[in-house]
């Protein structure tokens, strides 16, 4: 395996001032983009790209506007990392060397329907980094839920009423049941925390097999938040502790950050407009969620 | 020319086909009656004898979807699939032929659920008739394995860019014994050079590929898509003739005339069971008969002018359909009887539906098909669709 102690760092001053992803569509502040952005910087030239339907490949690639300058298509929804992995395999076949092959897919599309393909891809090891932008929601079809929308939130799918307070299940455990395939490197990150994801990126480019990064990326048209605070409130996310920074290596977790105390979900909540609706009841459930989490974390990833 | 004959079964015959042409990705998911060619293929990844890469993809939506990823960087690809593996890639089937990649598949006609059966039919095939893929069926184990290196010749042509499906009835010809000639590697090379096409991502020339168009151009690449695919009607006959002329076998492109030259009326089907009415025309040939047999290879692109050619010749075409469009009649029908409709001629046509889930159609039964079309004829009776050898009663 690399060793990764050896790997260059990548910071704001040694990264490509190029820019792979450029005169895009998306809304103005949309996080996603900005996850895309950023990978993009660190991998380089000699990657190839593909993502699913969703915001991404939406407001990418409308003919014969195209905004990746680096190779790039559009997958099947389902089919993200099962044709990610035909590339990466096709590419070895025909003898490339020093390439490499990246998924942009949102939650829908990673923890849905292309979750069959993105577990088979991780079980072949193929040389594919995943890079799921988690926005919490199907935005691209106009917010409906998906396996990571929170609780409490409301979505055009679970609207919130005096009969159901939004969603009621809890986002799904993505990044614990990518590491129990044993995966050699999964993180999360946050664009909140541009560096620490930038690092990530990083170092999975050096891994040769599939490697895995669940980005918290702020949608301010689904979530009801300002353009402006995008990046202010992916920040919050992980400072509230409802999102945290980890990594999977070697069959070892490592939390990134434990902070001693939290800053309250509920400033965090009442930011956006999906939460307005909540009851202190609904936050409370929230809260109570997060601390088990942690507490597990805690007790096993230390 | 040096023969080298093997005893193999059809499934087999596909692998050593697949084989010969180089691919350099394989990726399929096993499902009755195609497994065969699957173990096949992974065993002579293991051996060594084939070069590709073979990928262990988990279903049938990620294996046509690896193909194509595969194929979207210059790779020539393989995948293999039947009945409820094929209804599954449904949708990049589609995608498939809309990015124009020439990925070559196999599909084992199998019927499909419900009610369960792994029996051959080829509802799955022809249900798909409309996904942008070349259609075409063999009707033993030799013209599996040729037509499998004939169809990437075909599919990789700089005018055709489009995928090509290569049907083999289950059972019937996946696992049957016959003697098949393997051609030799060298001379499968000098036929078929490696896949070269401006259709892909490149670090020389870094492309977007699988993009989304507006209702402006839409139509524009639906247009080409159909135009390619008219464009694999000469290819198609080119190769086959090249095939011809390298390994001495011919199988007349669009479809294949048996006795036809003055025949009175004629059957037409799709592949294994043309070879049970070959028989049959034979019997009643020698009895005096006026019989014959059209036999499809291609359902895409249709062979039209060939279909209204024979029914300028004839007073009666019948079409043995193993598959029904449920609500109106078989698909070869409809297809067939579109092409007779634009000549200007009265024939009487009639469509035989049956041998579904496997069932076999009968010496018998097609001798009486024969016979429904003599009578047909003599009484200028109305056309006519029906289900032969039903054990229950028909509506009429
Ligand atoms: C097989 C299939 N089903 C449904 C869709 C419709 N669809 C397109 S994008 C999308 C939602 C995408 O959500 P997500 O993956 O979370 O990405 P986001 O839009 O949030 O970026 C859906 C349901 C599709 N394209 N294909
Ligand atoms: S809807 Fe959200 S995720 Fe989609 S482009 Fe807009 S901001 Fe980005």
């Amino acid at each position: 395996m690399t060793n990764l102690v050896d790997i260059p760092k990548v910071n704001a001053k040694n990264m490509t001032e190029k820019e792979f992803f450029y005169g895009h569509k998306a809304c103005a502040g949309c996080g996603g983009s900005i996850a895309v952005r950023l990978a993009l910087k660190v991998l380089g030239e000699r990657t190839y790209t593909a993502l699913p339907a969703g915001c991404m490949s939406a407001v990418g690639f409308i003919y014969p506007q195209m905004a990746f300058n680096t190779n790039a298509i559009i997958t099947t929804f389902p089919g993200s990392a099962s044709m990610a992995s035909g590339i990466a395999v096709g590419a070895k076949a025909l003898g490339q060397k020093d390439v490499k092959t990246v998924v942009f897919a949102g939650d829908g599309g990673t923890a849905d329907i292309g979750f069959q393909a993105l577990s088979g891809m991780i079980d072949r090891n193929d040389d594919v980094l995943y890079i799921c932008y988690d926005n919490e929601a199907y935005m691209n079809t106009g917010i409906q839920k998906s396996g990571l929308t929170p609780y409490g939130t409301k979505t055009t799918t679970t609207p919130a009423g005096d009969n159901i307070p939004g969603t009621i299940t809890h986002k799904k455990n993505l990044f614990e049941i990518i590491a129990a395939h044993d995966i050699a490197y999964a993180a999360t990150a946050s664009i909140g925390y541009p560096q620490d994801f930038l690092n990530k990126v990083n170092k999975a480019k050096h891994i040769k097999g599939a490697t895995f990064i669940h980005v918290y990326a702020s949608c301010p048209t689904g979530w009801g938040t300002p353009t402006e605070t995008s990046v202010e409130i992916a920040k919050d996310a992980v400072d509230c502790g409802l999102i945290f920074l980890a990594e999977f290596e070697d069959g070892e977790y490592k939390l990134n950050r434990n902070p001693k105390q939290f800053a309250p979900v509920q400033d965090y909540l009442k930011k956006q407009g999906r939460f307005k609706h909540m009851s202190d009841a609904d936050m409370q459930c929230v809260i109570d969620n997060r601390d088990k989490k942690w507490s597990r974390m805690r007790k096993h990833w230390l | 020319m040096k023969s080298n004959k093997i005893f193999i079964s059809g499934d087999e015959a596909v692998a050593q086909g697949v084989r010969l042409s180089r691919p350099h990705v394989v990726a399929a998911y096993p499902i009755t009656p195609q497994t065969i060619t699957v173990e096949r293929l992974a065993e002579m990844a293991e051996s060594g004898e084939m070069e590709g890469e073979y990928m262990h993809v988990e279903s049938e939506h990620s294996a046509i979807s690896a193909t194509m990823g595969a194929s979207s960087v210059g790779a020539r690809t393989f995948t293999a699939s039947s009945s409820q593996g094929l209804l599954y890639m449904a949708e990049g089937l589609h995608y498939c032929s809309g990015g124009r990649w020439p990925v070559v598949m196999m599909n084992a006609n199998r019927s499909v659920a419900l009610p369960w059966s792994i029996y051959g039919d080829q509802r799955d095939s022809l249900s798909l008739l409309d996904c942008g893929w070349i259609q075409v069926y063999v009707e033993d184990a030799q013209e599996a394995l040729d037509m499998i290196i004939q169809a990437y010749k075909i599919a990789e042509h700089k005018d055709v860019l489009t995928p090509m499906m290569v049907n083999l009835d289950g059972f019937i010809l996946t696992h049957t014994y016959e003697l098949v000639d393997i051609p030799e590697q060298e001379m499968v090379d000098k036929f078929l050079p490696a896949f070269q096409t401006p259709n892909k991502m490149s670090f020389e020339e870094p492309k977007n590929l699988g993009f989304s168009s507006k209702p402006d151009d839409n139509t524009e690449f639906k247009y080409q898509q159909n135009e390619a695919m008219f464009n694999s009607i000469q290819v198609l006959k080119d190769v086959d003739q090249e095939f011809a002329d390298t390994f001495g076998r011919k199988y007349d492109g669009m479809v294949e005339e048996y006795r036809c030259e003055d025949a009175e009326v004629v059957l037409v089907a799709l592949g294994s069971v043309c070879g049970t009415i070959r028989v049959v025309v034979d019997k009643m040939r020698a009895e005096g008969k006026k019989v014959g047999l059209l036999k499809i290879r291609y359902m895409r692109p249709f062979p039209e002018a060939e279909v209204k050619d024979l029914a300028k010749r004839v007073n009666a075409i019948g079409v043995v359909d193993k598959d029904i469009s449920f609500g109106y009649e078989g698909t070869v029908y409809t297809n067939v009887n579109s092409a007779i409709s634009k000549i200007d001629k009265y024939v009487y046509k009639s469509n035989f539906v049956g041998g579904l889930g496997g069932r076999d159609i009968t010496k018998d039964e097609i001798e009486e098909m024969f016979n429904k079309l003599f009578s047909g004829v003599e009484n200028k009776s109305e056309e006519k669709v029906e289900f032969f050898s039903l054990n229950v009663e028909s509506n009429d």
